[in-house]
């Protein structure tokens, strides 16, 4: 590599905070061509690339990256698309700082290259060049295959199992498709054109939706299993967390699911034009400190709110959202209340949330998870006013598939338990991956996941092999 | 899309709807619900499943903001832009005891499954329905059918007995045997009547229908406190029992979009009538 290294990334232009404050359009503009050709070229296209087994689908990272320093940006999209089916959603949601950048060799001594933005920047350049180019899709195997929930884990299989002609029939419960990207991730973070266009390259490429169907209740996996040869559970961690403290079902209170879903898949931020309302707040507390905590705090300050508090019983330091989330945060004048906890919600006459009752809270000694315990400081209780409170500390497993598949074995978190080299489940021609196993993680993760299961799941297609 | 085969205004502001089904009556039982969304705009909202047969569902709703005038408005032929179900617990079906089913509003429809299921499983049925006046009883012969007594109960006295469901209920229930009591209807019938049986301390299932969006245990707007622990009423209900129900949180919970509901109704009459 002839040329010196720039030693940092390539900026990405924004919408200012002041004028995103007041509308869904997504924040970061994306890369033109010559920003992402300048960015492109600071890869140092390393013979043995240490940032690959950063990303859990294994994309040739080096190998794209040096189709855009070439100029050659369908090379590029083609590459990603070997091994990711989603990448204008990865380059935007996947936590890059954490996984493939983390591992670049630029970042022992200066900024890692952009991958995310890169990646986000050849799936973007296709779509605005027109209708993306079809692969050839083998001879059909004659196998069936069930995916259950059509959002990242459930369309990566199908992706990969289309690719490999088996037939792929995905089965939905919502009336559209995306999962946690149509109903939790805001429009300002990942626009639904966006989804959408992804979902219609599976559709082009042979895979079949069924939605506003619940598997549990509209059909069993039993059932299903007497039409098809596998099936994959990708049903994600839909069971919000609530802290079970007094005044939490008094109106205003919020789960962060319901209340994600009401303004995303729902656009009530567009009511009365779409007939799905949600509580306009003036003074806002969401409660946690990750990235839908994040989401909430930036959608409720979007549907008009004076102030937005961010409410989370840890410091900064052991915050789990994403950095660059907290920052566009932070940016927008959201108020973080770092080591505070709430205690209880106080009711109006009407049953409306009008005052949070919080304590202050101090690190102590690390937990399991490594991160310091936060202590109650005795006598700091303080009384604040809201009057709308979004809990954003967590969900489980959805219940549905595991109270009616009585021979899958479930852990105690309501987890469905796997086996991790192949995402195997206990009950025969069932895998699992995602949210629905490990509660609560990312998108990124659950498509990991969905590749090392679609990898066994052809296995046992090929050879019927348990 | 789902297509309507039939619309049906069954009393004043009351309809009947029948839609095709290509899955939903394969797993229904009785006690259980769909959701459903008139259009592209549309709000979610789940519906008792009132019958079935191998090719479509029917549900029964009482017309009355923004999206139950839009089902209202459709025809056969038109579509629905959702239909999702069967969702829900199914009733807790006893066998051989006397179980008497009172329904009001809708729930004069919803029971007509419950009451069938009831009465296949070897109880005997009693089975009381309660309107305003005459003109908005409805279902008669379907309900007579499978109950081995039939009351009907009017507030106006236009026809049978002359009350509300409650006064019924603590008259009977002073009189006859009963094992289990199971009411549908609105929340003031539910909770009114529960109160009823209370001091006879005879089991009392209400279906309820508390405020929901996906219907399937991911949003948590439909919790209701039943013996003090908080409840999803789409996966954990929507039956409970009455005698358990935190009516005074329930009946706030529903009225959290009052002010919405009417606004987004008036917006809608302006849109289409101008």
């Amino acid at each position: 590599m002839a040329n010196k290294i720039v030693p940092k990334k390539t900026p990405m232009r924004e919408r200012p905070a002041k004028e995103r404050r007041k509308g869904y359009d997504e924040v970061p503009y994306g890369y033109n061509d010559q920003e992402a050709i300048a960015e492109a070229k600071r890869c140092l296209q390393c013979k043995k690339p240490t940032c690959i087994p950063g990303c859990p689908v294994e994309i040739d990272i080096p190998g794209f990256i040096k189709f855009i320093a070439e100029g050659d940006f369908e090379g590029a999209i083609k590459r990603l698309k070997e091994r990711n089916v989603l990448p204008a959603v990865c380059g935007r949601v996947c936590p890059q700082e954490d996984q493939c950048e983390k591992l670049c060799v630029l970042a022992k001594k200066y900024e890692p290259v952009a991958i995310g933005r890169l990646e986000r920047f050849a799936a973007d350049r296709e779509a605005s060049a027109g209708e993306a180019s079809i692969p050839q899709i083998p001879p059909p195997t004659g196998k069936k295959v069930a995916v259950i929930g059509a959002g990242p884990g459930g369309l990566t299989v199908a992706g990969d199992l289309v690719m490999l002609g088996h037939g792929i029939k995905i089965f939905e419960a919502l009336h559209k498709p995306g999962g946690v990207l149509v109903y939790g991730i805001p429009e300002f973070r990942l626009p639904k054109a966006i989804i959408e266009r992804e979902v219609d390259y599976l559709l082009k490429c042979g895979v079949k939706l069924y939605l506003d169907f619940v598997v549990g209740k509209t059909a069993t996996i039993d059932q299903l299993l007497q039409e098809f040869d596998a099936v994959y559970i990708g049903t994600g961690a839909g069971l919000p967390w609530f802290m079970n403290i007094p005044g939490e079902n008094l109106n205003g209170v919020y789960s962060a699911n319901e209340y994600l879903t009401r303004a995303n898949l729902m656009k009530a931020y567009l009511f009365p034009q779409y007939d799905t309302p949600i509580v306009r707040g003036k003074r806002v507390a969401v409660i946690g400190g990750g990235n839908v905590a994040m989401d909430c705090a930036r959608t409720a300050l979007r549907l008009g709110a004076d102030e937005v508090r961010i409410v989370y019983r840890r410091s900064l330091k052991e915050m789990p959202a994403r950095a660059e989330e907290i920052h566009h945060a932070e940016e927008e004048g959201i108020v973080f209340e770092y080591l505070t906890l709430p205690l209880q919600y106080v009711g109006d006459e009407y049953s409306w949330v009008k005052e949070m009752e919080c304590i202050r809270m101090k690190l102590g000694e690390p937990d399991a998870s490594g991160r310091r315990r936060p202590v109650p400081i005795e006598g700091s209780n303080f009384i604040t006013a809201v009057d709308t409170v979004v809990c954003a500390i967590g969900q489980s497993p959805n219940p549905l598939i595991p109270q009616t598949t009585p021979d899958l074995k479930i852990g105690k978190w309501g987890n469905i338990e796997i086996d991790a080299k192949t995402n195997k489940t206990s009950k025969k021609g069932c895998w699992a991956g995602g949210d629905v196993v490990r509660g609560g993680a990312t998108v990124i993760l659950a498509m990991g996941d969905a590749r090392i299961a679609a990898r066994s799941m052809h296995e046992y297609l090929k050879t019927g092999v348990w | 899309m789902y297509k309507i085969l039939k619309r049906e205004k069954i009393v004043p502001n009351i309809h009947l709807l029948v839609i095709e089904s290509d899955a939903i009556h394969r797993n229904a039982q009785a006690g259980e619900f769909v959701v459903v969304r008139a259009d592209e705009y549309g709000e979610r909202i789940p519906l008792n499943l009132v019958d079935w047969n191998d090719t479509s569902i029917s549900i029964i709703f009482l017309e009355i903001g923004t999206s139950t005038r839009k089902l209202a408005a459709l025809n056969a032929g038109d579509e629905l832009a959702t239909l999702v179900g069967p969702l829900g617990k199914p009733t807790e079906l006893t066998k051989d005891k006397n179980v008497l089913c009172i329904g009001g509003c809708y729930g004069i429809g919803a029971i007509l499954p419950v009451i069938r299921a009831f009465k296949k499983n070897g109880n005997r049925v009693i089975t009381a329905i309660e309107a305003r006046s005459e003109f908005m009883l409805y279902w008669q012969d379907r309900l007579k059918e499978h109950s081995d007594e039939f009351f009907e109960i009017t507030r106006d006295g236009t026809r049978g007995i002359k009350g509300h469901a409650n006064d019924f209920l603590n008259d009977y229930l002073k009189r006859e045997r009963i094992d289990l009591v199971y009411v549908q209807g609105c929340t003031y019938l539910t909770y009114l009547c529960s109160e009823t049986t209370r001091p006879f301390g005879i089991r009392t299932l209400v279906g309820l229908n508390p405020i929901m969006v996906d219907a399937t245990g991911m949003c948590g707007v439909c919790r209701v406190i039943v013996n003090g622990e908080t409840k999803f009423g789409c996966v954990d209900g929507p039956e409970f029992d009455g005698h358990q129900v935190d009516w005074q949180n329930l009946l706030s919970r529903r009225k959290i979009y009052l002010k919405e509901e009417v606004y987004s109704l008036s917006f809608y009459e302006c849109e289409k009538y101008g």
